[in-house]
């Protein structure tokens, strides 16, 4: 024995304890474009959440709104010259800046919520579904077949005909047409992972299945789970706005982004621009930051892509 | 490589060992079933059925205590199957496997576990055996901490013992597998392994995915394990010169059936199989490992769809009329010895092929 001992010892590789997390971080940082994308989406959600505290105007309170300041241009002062609009007001003489500032958080709202609880519905179906196997995974697969086969925005609208308007009914449409997505990509990473030899041994070492399931499986499969995550959550927000939009969305009293656009759609052509424009930009700002935070991850997190 | 691995040390060992593992009987056929196209194609005469690979064929095997049995055959063979049914994570599909006498599959709750745990496997990639997100300290200590082998107060010394005994540095246990190298990897499989106190180990294939260096030190920790703790080991390898220096018998296998089983020293002095014959020739002396196989002459058969009669009568040289149509039986060619192929039971053989 004693002539292999010098090779049994073990060697000292790496300087300091790297934990993934850290690792993740780090190499998330090392893109300058998804950084600015999440100190973009940073401020966003910090307006959004902070808006009744820093917007000059509580714009969903008819009370404040006066209608003779309606379609006022970027930078006119008030009837009462107490305030300027920044950003103009729209047709009801609404703070476009306030009415901004709230929207983003109805958009905020329903974008993260629906993805969330798309996520916790498709991702349990998912991993159901993959350990399983069998007729469930059939059923559940079917499922999300005929989920994916209907154009999104066509079921959204159907379900919303069919419970009336409002955000709680805007949020339950987009998770009904949503959790497919979870689900597949779940059931993928999943049949993937539980193939792995890290699983075979916690069987190996007597386990209970949901300690491997929770323990062992879900956070190895919760990488492509958060890209997902991310991109849908741009997704309902623009899914939000279409429906709004649409008419079908959250009510006209408390105009989300997509309704602001909406309301000015018929003053584009005469030159009063701004009611749809910087709500538009705004949509457009959130939507991309979130897409460009969502891209990267997908490229820190999929350790395939990476060079 | 073979230089630095030490040889055997015998024990009480043979045939007068109490029976550790005795496998009866397994098989464990995979069935892909048609889906429902596939089923309509079918039913319109489509010449589609539910696909069956029999990936082990009514396996017999014994394994006593302290032995190291070797289980050598080709890609797709079936020898992972029949690990993993050994070491009790896969159901076979017939037959038994009974565990000191008693069949693991009636036993529920507590005793079923503390069954499961007296078998452990190590695995052939150290990368996909480790869980990335635990520290190695979790990794080593979670099962034994959940089964009550250590307490929380005595987890960390615990795991150190566990990592010491296996080569590591205890230092380094708050680190994550992918900080590590390959062999240092295997070695915490080693001590998670160990870590719930198993009389017998399944190896399968593992040191096939490291370097020969660091093969030989590997070898070398199963063997000095084997020593301290009087461990019993299923060592799975396709290649016979890794098992040689290890098994004091082996088992080889071809297309889900055991084709022969021998001494190693008789394997290697006498091989009475062809399939065996042609694998030695194909083994080289120490270097060049990696060709072992390129020269036993033939495609391997697809498992779905195996050969009639002798699984291995298209690649055979000595195949003859029976061999196309009949199935050799396993049968005892010498003491302890058994062979599974025709030419035995030709007049004036003497147990060599013509
Ligand atoms: N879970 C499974 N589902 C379907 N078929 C399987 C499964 N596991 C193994 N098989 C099939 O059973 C046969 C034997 O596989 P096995 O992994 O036991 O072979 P092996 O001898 O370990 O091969 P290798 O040297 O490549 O590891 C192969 O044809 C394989 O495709
Ligand atoms: S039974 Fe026939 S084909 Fe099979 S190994 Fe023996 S001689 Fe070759
Ligand atoms: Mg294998």
């Amino acid at each position: 024995m004693s002539a292999t001992t010098a090779g049994d010892a073990p060697v000292a590789k790496a300087p300091r304890v790297e934990t993934p997390f850290r690792r993740f971080v780090s190499e998330f940082f090392e893109s300058k474009i998804a950084t600015g994308a999440l100190v973009v989406f940073s401020v966003i959600v910090l307006v959004a959440i902070f808006a009744p505290l820093i917007s000059p105007q509580n714009p969903y309170d008819l009370a404040q709104l006066d209608i003779m300041d309606g379609r006022l241009e970027p930078g006119s002062r008030n009837g009462a010259d107490t305030m300027t609009y920044w950003l103009g007001t729209d047709d009801q003489g609404r703070d476009m800046l306030s009415g901004i500032m709230y929207g983003l958080r109805i958009s905020l709202i329903v974008g993260a919520g629906s993805a969330i609880a798309a996520a916790l519905v498709g991702a349990s179906l998912g991993m159901l579904a993959a350990y399983a196997g069998g007729r469930t995974d059939t059923v559940i697969m079917r499922l999300v077949d005929l989920q994916l086969s209907f154009p999104t925005i066509l079921s959204a609208l159907m379900i919303l005909a069919f419970l009336g308007k409002g955000i709680m009914n805007v949020v339950l449409a987009l998770i009904v047409v949503e959790w497919a997505y979870y689900a597949r990509t779940v059931r993928g990473t999943a049949l993937v992972e539980r193939r792995r030899e890290y699983i075979e041994a916690a069987q190996c070492l007597a386990l209970p299945t949901r300690r491997i399931i929770f323990r062992h499986l879900l956070p190895n499969c919760m990488p492509p789970l958060i890209v997902v995550g991310t991109i849908q959550i741009a997704r309902a927000i623009a899914l939000e706005a279409t429906l709004s939009f649409l008419g079908l969305g959250v009510p006209i009293t408390e105009p989300s982004l997509g309704l602001l656009i909406a309301n000015g759609y018929e003053y584009m052509l005469s030159g009063k621009y701004w009611i749809s424009f910087y709500p538009g930009i705004a949509l457009l700002v959130t939507i991309v930051s979130i897409n460009l935070v969502g891209d990267h991850l997908r490229d820190v997190l999929n350790p395939r892509l990476k060079k | 490589m073979s230089a630095t691995v030490e040889a055997p040390v015998a024990f009480a060992r043979g045939a007068d060992a109490e029976k550790l593992i005795e496998v009866v009987g397994v098989s464990r056929r995979f069935a892909k079933r048609l889906d429902f196209a596939g089923k309509i194609a079918a039913k319109l005469g489509a010449p589609l059925r539910d696909e069956v690979v029999h990936a082990v064929d009514k396996v017999d095997l014994t394994i006593r205590r302290g032995e190291v049995v070797g289980l050598v055959g080709e890609s797709g063979c079936g020898k992972s199957t029949l690990g993993r049914m050994v070491a009790g994570i896969m159901p076979p599909s017939d037959g038994a496997i009974l565990w000191k006498g008693q069949d693991r599959t009636g036993l529920h709750g507590k005793e079923a576990r503390a069954a499961m745990l007296q078998a452990q496997m190590i695995f052939q990639d150290p990368m996909s055996s480790l869980n990335p997100r635990l520290k190695v300290a979790e990794i080593i200590g979670e099962a034994p901490l959940f089964h009550g082998l250590t307490t929380r107060a005595g987890f960390s010394a615990y795991v150190d013992e566990q990592m010491r005994r296996a080569g590591l540095d205890p230092a380094f246990k708050a680190r994550y597998p992918h900080q590590f190298s390959g062999g240092q990897r295997q070695r915490i499989g080693i001590a998670r392994a160990l870590a719930v106190q198993p009389e017998f180990l399944v190896c399968d294939e593992s040191v096939a995915a490291l370097d020969v260096s660091i093969q030989a030190q590997v070898l070398n920790l199963f063997m000095r394990l084997r020593q301290e703790l009087n461990l019993t080991y299923l060592f799975i390898s396709h290649d016979l010169g890794v098992v040689e220096h290890l098994s004091d018998r082996v088992v080889i296998m071809y297309l889900g059936r055991v084709v022969e089983e021998a001494p190693t020293e008789t394997v290697f002095a006498r091989a009475n199989h062809p399939y065996t014959q042609s694998l030695l020739s194909a083994v080289p002396k120490i270097e060049a490992r990696k060709k072992a196989f390129a020269t036993v002459k033939g495609e391997i058969p697809s498992p779905l769809n195996p050969p009639a009669g002798c699984h291995f009568h298209p690649r055979c040289p000595h195949a003859f009329d029976r061999c196309r149509v009949e199935i050799p039986a396993l049968q005892e060619v010498a003491p302890g010895h058994r062979s599974r192929c025709h030419l035995n039971d030709l007049p004036n053989h003497g147990g060599q092929p013509v």
